[in-house]
């Protein structure tokens, strides 16, 4: 069980608004996030993932205290290796695209099945700049899965493919979240591209 | 013509730069990442050089490491240490002079870098360390190398400060500008002008060689 209640102040046009988030998760399960831009969804990610601090709040992970403002805890984003799939990828530019998996596992085998899953073994020796957009956003899936995270963030995860390669890839994702036990938070501008996959839904606005 | 001057320039700004390279990488990270008063005030003291006098830096550095008083005597006094009029002091006058040379194009380059780079990396548990040496450094190497370069030519170039708490003892403090100043003063000229043209090929090829090789690197979608 996932358990998160948290605020933060969140910067807005018209001055400042609070973000409140309250809810528990079953583990293994999908939650699709949805809301209008700017509501604070991809802050909600990143406090998950410890990258943002609240002003207050608690988050426990099957047990594990990862954040509790009151007594000073917030475990780094290290400790809690929650995947994350950025909404710019945040692909290193410096690394092929077998670097980036190299760099995340050394397990040899579970990075081909990611390369066959993502469809990039031909494209394995090429940097980021030489992909395109729905290359890219695949790698930053793959690279999010190769450490086998048990939480699984991603922040608009299939803008950039393909209507096709979206639901292969949403068909493989299923088994692999099933397979590693993956509790799963999808931020989407489009909900309807994640019928099938998600099985809980929040709004955030 | 006599050219340990030149060999000591040479050396000057090789030791130079190894210690700033050291010194400015942990001082650049740190730096540029978010901003505090404290860090306002530490940028400003190392961007000093860039505007103040070099002679006014050498004076305050010859007053500072005297070894009839303050620090200089300490130094003298516990660990046999002199600055003044040493080859010791010229790293040290150069160390602090070439700083803001070395220290802004990393820290300009690690800012333009996005957050998160490094945030992707730690959620793939790698320590603060290992991001640093696998994702930043790396992802900022035109920048890094522009700073190695500046720094190295801009020590070469050195005079008023080295002047100062050198002075001009052959084989020790006696560095190719100040040569080629002492040869002016006699009237020697053809020796000034080789020790120009020495330094004007060196400072030339160090700057075109930046140029070349950031131009190729261009198509990075960093820059």
């Amino acid at each position: 069980m996932i358990s998160i209640d948290i605020e933060k102040k969140l910067k807005a046009y018209q001055g400042q608004q609070v973000l409140k988030i309250s809810g528990e998760f079953a583990t293994c399960s999908i939650t699709k996030i949805y809301g209008p831009s700017g509501a604070g969804k991809t802050t909600f990610l990143k406090v998950i993932a410890g990258f943002v601090q609240p002003e207050k709040g608690n988050i426990t992970v099957e047990g594990l205290t990862w954040l509790d403002t009151a007594s000073k805890i917030s475990l780094p984003p290290q400790k809690r290796m929650a995947g994350f799939v950025f909404q710019d990828y945040a692909l290193f530019p410096n690394m092929t695209v077998l670097q980036h998996l190299q760099y995340a596992t050394k397990d040899a085998a579970w990075i081909q099945r990611l390369l066959a899953i993502g469809k990039l073994e031909t494209l394995a020796t090429h940097k980021p700049e030489y992909l395109s957009g729905g290359q890219q956003q695949r790698l930053a899936i793959l690279r999010a899965l190769a450490t086998k995270p048990k939480f699984l963030l991603m922040d608009e995860p299939f803008s950039a493919l393909d209507p096709e390669m979206k639901v292969e890839l949403i068909n493989e994702l299923k088994l692999i979240f099933n397979e590693l036990g993956t509790t799963v938070f999808i931020v989407s501008h489009n909900p309807q591209e994640l019928e099938g996959l998600a099985e809980h839904e929040m709004n955030i606005h | 013509m006599d050219l340990n001057p030149i060999w000591l320039t040479l050396k000057l700004a090789g030791i130079t730069t190894v210690l700033l390279l050291a010194i400015s990488l942990p001082v650049a990270w740190w730096l540029s990442k978010g901003r505090s008063i404290f860090k306002v005030i530490t940028e400003a003291i190392i961007t000093m050089p860039l505007v103040l006098p070099p002679s006014v830096l050498g004076f305050y550095l010859l007053l500072a490491f005297s070894p009839q008083h303050g620090m200089g005597k300490w130094l003298q006094q516990t660990f046999d240490v002199q600055f003044v009029f040493s080859f010791k002091g010229l790293v040290l006058a150069s160390v602090i002079y070439s700083m803001p040379f070395m220290l802004g194009p990393i820290k300009s380059a690690l800012q333009q870098l996005p957050v998160s780079l490094s945030q992707a990396s730690y959620s793939l548990g790698k320590t603060k360390w290992q991001t640093f040496m696998h994702v930043l450094l790396p992802n900022i190497k035109p920048s890094l190398l522009t700073a190695i370069v500046l720094t190295f030519a801009h020590t070469l170039g050195e005079f008023g400060v080295v002047l100062m708490i050198g002075g001009n003892i052959p084989n020790v403090t006696r560095v190719a500008s100040i040569a080629v100043y002492d040869s002016v003063e006699q009237m020697d000229y053809s020796t000034a002008n080789a020790y120009s043209l020495i330094l004007f090929g060196i400072t030339f090829i160090l700057v075109i060689s930046v140029f070349v090789f950031n131009k190729y690197r261009l198509k990075s979608p960093l820059e």
